[in-house]
């Protein structure tokens, strides 16, 4: 422990007096660890943020329902079915392979566009449908990974009991599956939270747009280091809670392989 | 006395590996019936046809009157009357012993959360897991686990149990109470067709022997008959097989 301290302690501070005797530091440390020019912007881009905190949150909700629709549809069994699992692929295929980027823009800029009666103009609706759109393909692949991770014996012992199909995957199976994919569905989330940025691309004053706003005002980047720290403040913490996770996952179920 | 069950031509093939070929089989009311051979000679996929997890590819099955191999059937409706028990148990790891016992009826059958708890504990009582009923799967031992996985499926008041090799996952010591239960379902004129590996007792507590070899009954007949004098070759080779492997 002690000499991990003594090790990390110097690494920095090696990095740091580098750093600070380089020529161009004094420019850089004006131009982006500007104090001043932080206290005057945090304030509107900690405002700012809270767009983005609204985006992933409604987002998260929904995309943790729709992708767990769409890898139950995948793992319809049976030839009947064929059809639905195959839209379920396609989904997944081309939503996982489009870049999200333009997807933010063909649907912010295209859908308003169309001036359909009653469709949203707002550009953060259709941010947020976007990002939905993208991180459900990538959630239900996720999903369908846990759903495959059971044993088909399970299936197998629920059905002998009389169970459908429905009820095997809703009491015996997904239950168990969750369990074992809430760390890289966490992850997926963090993913989802910095992308929130993008919905700025629309014209949506969330916080990087609010950042960038001020840069373009004080001439002084410190705006997008502050943005960065918003977003850091919320993703180490969850990043921290899913290495737990897993960590906590890998000892029980070690536990379980000496029981068994 | 009534017919529970009748296989008639029951083929079955895993791509193009033939595991049954032509099973005729009837099995009486209360009647015990024990399946022995060498492992791969389809004694479990004959009892996962009956139980519809795999579909026969020829042939008929009759299930107290009931053809479940015609098209069109309720399998769910089907495998309420039949209870099956595996091998590896199969318990539902993320849920208590009581929860697990109870899922079938109320979820498939619409019983009541409060009925199907009291029916269960008293299985539950009956069988000795009484003060199992919270525990979770893993914290018990193989034994109780599938003592537990035959209570699970006699929740279900089948009219016909379908045995698995139920013992052969089990520690030597621990097969003894779990036999103890079969030998006790069989005193109550239940229905049993049973898989096993445990001659002694397949002897003891079967009305009938069926020896199975590469996909078909080869040899069937009263216990006494079966494991005494044999008539077929492939019997006799297997049984003397066996008792050499008890001697070593």
């Amino acid at each position: 422990m002690a000499i991990a301290l003594a090790s990390t302690a110097l690494f920095f501070a090696v990095i740091v007096v580098v750093v600070v005797n380089s020529a161009g530091w004094p420019e850089v440390k004006q131009a982006f660890f500007n104090g001043e020019i932080f206290d005057e912007s945090f304030p509107e881009i900690r405002s700012a943020f809270l767009i983005n905190v609204k985006i992933f949150c409604i987002a998260e909700v929904v995309i943790l329902f729709t992708a767990l629709g769409l890898a139950v549809l995948r793992s319809l069994p049976g030839p009947v079915f064929f059809p639905i699992r195959l839209l379920a692929i396609v989904y997944a295929d081309f939503f996982r392979g489009i870049p999200t980027i333009l997807l933010i823009y063909i649907l912010g800029f295209g859908i308003p566009a169309l001036q359909l009666e009653g469709v949203p103009t707002d550009e953060m609706f259709w941010g947020t449908v976007a990002l939905v759109l993208v991180y459900t393909a990538y959630v239900s692949e996720v999903y369908r990974a846990g759903i495959e991770s059971v044993h088909p014996s399970q299936n197998a012992a629920a059905r002998s009991l009389g169970l459908s199909h429905g009820q095997s995957l809703r009491y015996v199976v997904i239950p168990q599956a969750v369990r074992r994919v809430i760390p890289p569905l966490l992850n997926d989330f963090i993913g989802l939270q910095k992308d929130t940025a993008l919905v700025a691309l629309l014209g949506v004053i969330e916080a990087f747009r609010q950042s960038q706003i001020d840069v373009a005002s004080t001439f002084n980047y410190t705006p997008y280091l502050a943005t960065a720290l918003m977003f850091l403040i919320i993703t180490v913490p969850m990043t921290r809670f899913t290495d737990w996770l897993i960590a906590r996952d890998r000892k029980r179920r070690q536990a379980a392989g000496v029981a068994a | 006395m009534t017919e529970a069950l009748r296989l008639a031509g029951v083929h079955k093939s895993f791509g193009k590996l033939e595991v049954l070929r032509g099973i005729d089989l009837a099995v009486e009311e209360h009647e015990v019936v024990c399946l022995i051979g060498a492992s791969g000679s389809g004694k479990s996929t004959l009892l996962r046809c009956v139980n519809l997890l795999e579909r026969v590819d020829a042939g008929r099955i009759v299930v107290l009157g009931d053809e479940i191999t015609a098209s069109g059937v309720d399998v769910n409706r089907i495998r309420r009357r039949i209870g099956i028990v595996f091998q590896a148990f199969n318990l539902f790891p993320h849920m208590s012993v009581l929860e697990n016992v109870t899922l079938g009826p109320r979820k498939a059958l619409g019983v009541p959360r409060a009925q199907a708890e009291e029916e269960a504990a008293a299985l539950l009582e009956r069988f000795g897991l009484a003060d199992k009923r919270d525990e979770y799967p893993d914290r018990l031992s193989g034994g109780q686990q599938q003592r537990a996985a035959i209570v699970r499926a006699l929740a279900m008041k089948p009219d016909i149990m379908l045995l698995d090799e139920v013992t052969s996952a089990l520690d030597p010591e621990l097969v003894g109470e779990v036999l103890d239960v079969i030998r006790d379902l069989a005193a109550g004129g239940m229905t049993m067709v049973i898989a096993t590996h445990e001659m002694g007792f397949a002897r003891e507590t079967a009305s009938r022997v069926c020896f199975l070899d590469e996909g078909v009954i080869l040899e069937e007949g009263p216990p006494a008959q079966i494991f005494s004098t044999p008539r077929e070759p492939r019997t006799q080779q297997f049984l003397q097989r066996i008792l050499q492997a008890r001697r070593l």
